[in-house]
């Protein structure tokens, strides 16, 4: 059956409207009362951007909305995507020194946003370009999180930088993969005039190795920053792949970006396969969009769901189904079209690998298929453009994480074709590192980055900051309750 | 269970706990709520010649999202007629004989004076306090501080009162004022029967800066005002204590000055004061308060093995002294507990820029202590220099976490040696001057 929208646009855009719910002015005022202003404050070390938290959060607290914000964008220019999409609770939430005291963490996410939405709703510009530029000229590629990051720190440090993209409209995955509940594509459109603002040109509907040569970037441009991101979803090889309703989760959310919501046809019964946070995505927002029932279908147990707990959580909420322990198997095709899924049981051999339970095949009905089992890598686009950019095992663009250089002396690299695909906030943070990088590379000095007011006065400097290399919550917990259990011979501390 | 029922300079009332004068002290209707929720005794608000009020009066010192930290008023005394006070203190009184009612007189002249204690003891009124502090609107007409703030003036309208008075005088202080001591010693001299203090404090609470004018605002202008609220707590024991202490004072004290709680209570009792009076937090949370305040101090009695609030009254007083009689042999130093600690570095910035930069911030290796406190694994953590400590409290006070940071004694094993003695020891040559700090 011919797939249909199912809501009517007010409906839709009820279901699809922020889950994350802005803060009013008092409440913005009483939470950021509740932050202590830590010294050399954890949640700074959480922050993949290396974000000065407590002092925003302090400006907030006396009213000082404006400064509040000009200190998130200056460490991160996504910081109001970020605000909205940044999985906190494992970032500088899950830091904060408040779990300790028993107490819930400051809501540093919903503050950032508050900052943020201060200066966007009164069209406040906090940054200015440089008075001065350098005349060096550095090209982009890529306009998602990694690139503009790159391109906004770059020209505040004086470059010229021309950022190319191949789509449409800037922002990448901020324009066209991110939950619609959590961020509106205006937003990452905003973000990316912001950067434009500081002299950045972007110039859209530009693919490098069609419409310009690498050969030609590397001629006109003094260093180049890729920030590619990664490709196509993968494929799941079954049969009946190619059958209209099967679709891959990016492409399905992609829509969601650009159709208006009640266009988007969607199915009654929605299979989702996949057990990651793009699979959780996708799975709420077929809810949203009117599916009757939606099942994620994940070959694993639940404990090896690699989507965060809590975004698992919210699609429980959602009331979507797992189907643990199982694999797709094949499509089942009614006159060229889905009408359910075959599945087989998995289980674990002795060593270590996933098999097929022979004869636990089982048909799962369904009038629609998405796919969310990881992105292919940018190899085959790399190797075009660059043939002699040096690639790691795994696929990604091989470089040095803290200054994002390659084995190319002027090629520069970033964000999820560098790190194999992490948070937006993660790209954010290396094309900022990048950046610092380029400058090296090519005005022969270091970046000082800003003067972080909460932390001024370590003898020696703070003793860390995420940008350089962020910490994450959840897995300093498990490595702190190990440490303490056996330390304490197995007594947690109270 | 303790008996809290208190015998004031010869006024009775069933507790400790009096509304004192002031907006809820304004009617017989507040003073019958009052009573009904449990405060022992009432003090009126201040009865004179009916005045004329500015219709914006309040406005508060607000701290960290935290309200009414501290208040201050330009409202006058009563602008109801005495006729009205008198006959409703009359009717209170016949409701609730057993509960203390204080009528708070500010007049003119001595006749006035005469004439408002004659009308306070017809009208059944336990006791008279006489107002001397308001610092606002009534200064201005040669009363309230205008009286307080001049300790013979204060004597001679006190005499004048002692005069015709057959109930029990209190003479209320202004602390807006050198020496509190002088105006307490000024209202024993005029035989006044106790002393209530502090009234409010000259204030002015803030500036708005869009308008620049300050609040209460009446039509884009303000006035000195009055402060009172948490935040004057320390003034009012400050000033409580230095009464009590002085040997030309020995009288009743009625503490009054920012007590919300059994607690505060329990403070100003400990520094000789026999009751207490409460306005801003009744102003801020209504009479029910006095529930949790009578309970309190109940169960912190019962726990003391106290039997009476004279137990209590003044057992704080003679562990206050001079500066001079302090033990300069007495060593503390500050201890973290890393077991306890969150991390936050608080301590390390506070000594650091605020003090005597003995923190250090190490890596949590270096100590032995695996993760270290926090949630940064490896994260630096704050260990005190014991052997540079002087031992201010700051790292203590700024800790978020009770009881993370001690302070602990140092025995130094020399006896104990004050100003004084040093100074004697250095002048006979028994010892060499401790050389500066360097």
């Amino acid at each position: 059956m011919t797939l249909k929208p199912i809501l009517t646009a007010d409906e839709a855009s009820a279901n699809m409207a922020d889950i994350q719910l802005p803060m009013r002015q008092m409440e913005a005022r009483v939470e950021a009362n509740r932050c202590l202003y830590c010294f050399d404050a954890p949640c700074i070390h959480a922050c993949p951007t290396g974000i000065d938290v407590p002092a925003f959060i302090r400006k907030i607290a006396s009213g000082n909305e404006i400064g509040a914000a000009k200190t998130i964008l200056e460490a991160n220019i996504l910081g109001a995507s970020c605000a909205r999409i940044c999985p906190t609770k494992v970032l500088c939430e899950g830091a904060c020194v408040l779990h300790d005291r028993d107490e819930k963490p400051i809501e540093i996410g919903r503050l950032q946003r508050h900052a943020t939405d201060f200066i966007n709703d009164r069209g406040i510009h906090v940054l200015k370009p440089p008075a001065k530029t350098n005349g060096k000229k550095v090209a982009v590629v890529g306009s998602g999180p990694a690139g503009l990051g790159c391109a906004a720190e770059l020209a505040q440090l004086g470059y010229a930088v021309t950022i190319f993209e191949k789509s449409k409209l800037p922002g990448g995955l901020n324009t066209y993969g991110i939950a619609f509940y959590k961020l509106k594509p205006q937003l990452s459109l905003d973000e990316a005039e912001l950067v434009k603002d500081l002299g950045v040109e972007i110039r859209c509907g530009v693919e490098i190795g069609r419409d310009i040569t690498g050969a030609e970037l590397q001629r006109d441009f003094q260093a180049v920053f890729l920030g590619l991101g990664l490709g196509n979803g993968n494929q799941l090889g079954l049969p009946g792949e190619n059958l209209p309703e099967v679709l891959d989760a990016l492409d399905f959310i992609e829509q969601i970006h650009t159709d208006p919501l009640h266009e988007i046809h969607v199915g009654h019964h929605v299979v989702v396969i996949g057990g990651g946070n793009t699979a959780v995505d996708a799975a709420t927002q077929s809810v949203r969009l009117g599916a009757k029932r939606v099942t994620m279908v994940y070959r694993r147990g639940e404990s090896q769901m690699s989507a965060y707990e809590f975004e698992y959580e919210k699609a429980k909420h959602d009331s979507v189904h797992f189907q643990f322990d199982s694999m797709p198997i094949g499509v089942v095709d009614v006159q060229g079209h889905v009408a359910g899924i075959r599945l087989a049981r998995t289980r674990m051999t002795a060593d270590g690998k996933l098999e097929m339970i022979p004869g636990s095949e089982f048909t799962q009905e369904c009038d629609m298929i998405l796919k969310a089992v990881g992105q292919e890598k940018r190899i085959e686009m790399v190797r075009k453009i660059f043939p002699d950019l040096a690639v790691a095992d795994n696929g990604v663009v091989a470089r040095d994480p803290l200054t994002g250089a390659t084995n190319i002396a002027h090629i520069f690299v970033g964000g999820d074709c560098a790190n194999g695909g992490r948070e937006v906030v993660n790209a954010v943070g290396e094309g900022k590192k990048a950046a610092h990088g380029i400058h090296t590379f090519l005005a022969g000095e270091y970046a000082t980055l800003p003067t972080q007011p909460s932390r001024v006065g370590v003898d020696g400097g703070a003793t860390g900051c995420g940008l350089h290399n962020p910490i994450r919550a959840h897995e300093l917990e498990e490595q702190w309750r190990a440490n303490r259990a056996t330390k304490n011979g197995g007594t947690s501390r109270g | 269970m303790a008996d809290l029922s208190v015998n004031f300079a010869g006024i009775r009332s069933p507790n400790p706990f009096w509304v004192a004068s002031g907006p809820p002290s304004n009617t017989a209707y507040q003073t019958h709520r009052a009573f009904e929720a449990g405060w022992g005794g009432l003090v009126w608000k201040t009865i004179g010649t009916p005045i004329v009020n500015v219709s914006s009066r309040y406005s508060a010192l607000d701290i960290g999202g935290q309200r009414m930290v501290g208040f201050n008023n330009i409202e006058l005394i009563s602008d109801r007629s005495p006729e009205v006070n008198f006959r409703e203190i009359a009717e209170v009184k016949k409701r609730w004989p057993h509960h203390a009612v204080i009528a708070s007189l500010m007049c003119e002249s001595r006749e006035q004076w005469h004439d408002f204690v004659r009308r306070s003891m017809d009208a059944g009124a336990d006791g008279i306090e006489l107002n001397y502090g308001c610092p606002h609107g009534m200064c201005e007409r040669g009363m309230g501080s205008a009286v307080g703030q001049q300790p013979l003036v204060a004597e001679r309208i006190t005499s004048w009162v002692m005069e015709v008075a057959k109930i029990p005088v209190i003479v209320k202080l202004t602390p807006n004022i050198t020496d509190i001591t002088a105006a307490a010693r000024a209202a024993k001299r005029a035989g006044a029967n106790a002393i209530s203090l502090i009234n409010t404090i000259n204030s002015i609470t803030n500036v708005n800066l869009d308008t620049f004018t300050s609040e209460p605002a009446v039509r884009g202008m303000s006035s000195h005002g009055g402060y009172c609220g948490p935040a004057v707590k320390p003034i009012a024991l400050n000033m409580v204590q230095s009464c009590a202490a002085d040997p030309d004072v020995r009288m009743p004290i009625s503490g009054i000055g920012g007590i919300s709680n059994w607690r505060d209570a329990a403070e100003f009792m400990a520094f000789g004061a026999g009751t207490v009076q409460v306005c801003t937090a009744i102003m801020h949370h209504g009479f029910r308060i006095v529930d949790d305040m009578i309970e309190g101090l109940n169960a912190y009695l019962d726990e003391k093995k106290m039997r009476r609030i004279d137990d209590l009254c003044g057992r704080a007083v003679a562990n206050v002294t001079t500066w001079e009689n302090l033990d300069l042999n007495f060593r503390q130093v500050a201890r973290i507990n890393h077991d306890t600690c969150i991390g936050c570095n608080l301590c390390y910035i506070a000594c650091e820029d605020g003090a005597h930069q003995c923190i250090d911030l190490l890596h949590p290796d270096s100590l032995g202590l695996d993760l270290g406190p926090g949630r940064v694994a490896h994260k630096h953590v704050p260990k005190v220099r014991e052997d540079d400590c002087v031992g201010c409290n700051l790292c203590t006070l700024v800790c978020p976490v009770d009881q993370c940071i001690k302070m602990v004694e140092v025995p130094t094993g020399k006896p104990p040696m004050t100003w004084s003695d040093y100074q004697a020891k250095v002048a006979s040559g028994e010892m060499k001057p401790i050389p500066p700090h360097h």
